[in-house]
């Protein structure tokens, strides 16, 4: 098991858990479940992904996040929708000519939601560190 | 007939809390570079830069020789310089975006040619005593520099630079005493209505 985490960091995790590793990454893995705090929608690695990209642009095309993120069709309008649904994107629907297009921008709550979930993330990394 | 053994789902991969936590911030910085245009571009450093060309502009129109009118706009290009990295940086940090990875980079990498190229020509014309295409080659270069490093940023910024070479482009077919007033339109007001924009419409 020792070998497995890391000599380092089941070296941190036995001094901070002494019942030992196993039992240490466990009770992570439930704290992580239940963390007040920690965005589960925005946890999930595709809309994390569709947050993060809509982060760093104005707007982004259906086409655009789909090859960005390498994934299909319906797995990206299904996560889109459920951010969509929490109102941290919104989505516009127009015509490039004939064709449909599908326009994403992250909203304020959206990116506020996004901020919240980065200082979550470094917090967990400061808070083992200091173990 | 032995009975068949129960299938055993294999035994989960137990990861720390905190390396999970460092595997998604990986992750975010990763997407957040392939996504993203270099967007660290500094418009209220902009204009910043372009008021200090101002300044520099008046002290320059009043100095008696070539020689000190070089020297001050030499200690303008570096005052620029100080400020463009400061405010980058700053903007950069802000927006929790590395400074040198991925597009920032290749900013950098596309503008730094022909500012170095602009200081080898000055070193040279100054050797020769030839001064007057100095404010023309200083903006068309600067320009350059702007339209290559912008490709990798937001549209408003290679448009400022094909306003400067235009502007640099005019300014080698103008008579030499028009010089300052070219470096003023460029390095002063264009550069401080882009680093408006900028700051208005990109955060800063």
């Amino acid at each position: 098991m020792r070998a497995k985490l890391g000599s380092a960091t089941a070296e941190r995790i036995s001094k901070s858990h002494p019942q030992g590793p196993r039992l240490a990454a466990l009770r992570g893995r439930a704290q992580e479940a239940v963390a007040p705090g920690l965005d589960r929608l925005i946890h999930e690695r595709m809309r994390l992904g569709i947050v993060s990209a809509l982060a760093v642009n104005p707007s982004l095309t259906f086409n655009e996040l789909k090859a960005l993120l390498r994934t299909t069709d319906g797995n990206l309008s299904v996560h889109a929708r459920k951010l969509e649904e929490a109102a941290y994107i919104n989505c516009t629907k127009m015509f490039d000519g004939r064709l449909p297009k599908t326009k994403y921008r992250l909203t304020a709550a959206g990116r506020r939601a996004f901020e919240r979930y980065l200082d979550h993330m470094e917090s967990l990394i400061r808070a083992a560190r200091e173990t | 007939m032995t009975p068949a053994e129960p299938a055993r789902s294999p035994r989960p991969v137990l990861v720390p809390l905190e390396d999970r936590a460092a595997d998604n911030l990986r992750f975010i910085r990763e997407t957040m570079e392939r996504a993203g245009s270099f967007t660290a571009v500094p418009g209220w450093g902009g204009t910043a830069i372009g008021f200090s060309a101002l300044a520099a502009a008046a002290l320059a129109s009043h100095q008696p020789t070539a020689a000190r009118w070089i020297f001050i706009w030499l200690v303008e290009a570096g005052l620029a310089m100080v400020l463009a990295v400061l405010t980058v940086a700053q903007k950069a940090h802000a927006a929790r975006m590395p400074l040198f990875s991925g597009p920032g980079r290749k900013f950098a990498l596309s503008f730094a040619p022909p500012m170095v190229v602009g200081a080898l020509l000055t070193a040279a014309l100054y050797r020769d005593g030839d001064l007057r295409l100095l404010p023309g080659m200083w903006l068309l270069l600067y320009g350059t520099a702007v339209v290559s490093g912008g490709s990798f940023s937001v549209r408003v910024v290679p448009m400022m630079g094909v306003c400067f070479i235009a502007l640099g482009a005019a300014a080698l077919v103008s008579p030499a005493s028009w010089g300052n007033g070219y470096m003023i339109a460029g390095f002063g007001g264009l550069q401080i209505l882009f680093g408006l924009i900028i700051a208005q419409k990109y955060g800063g």
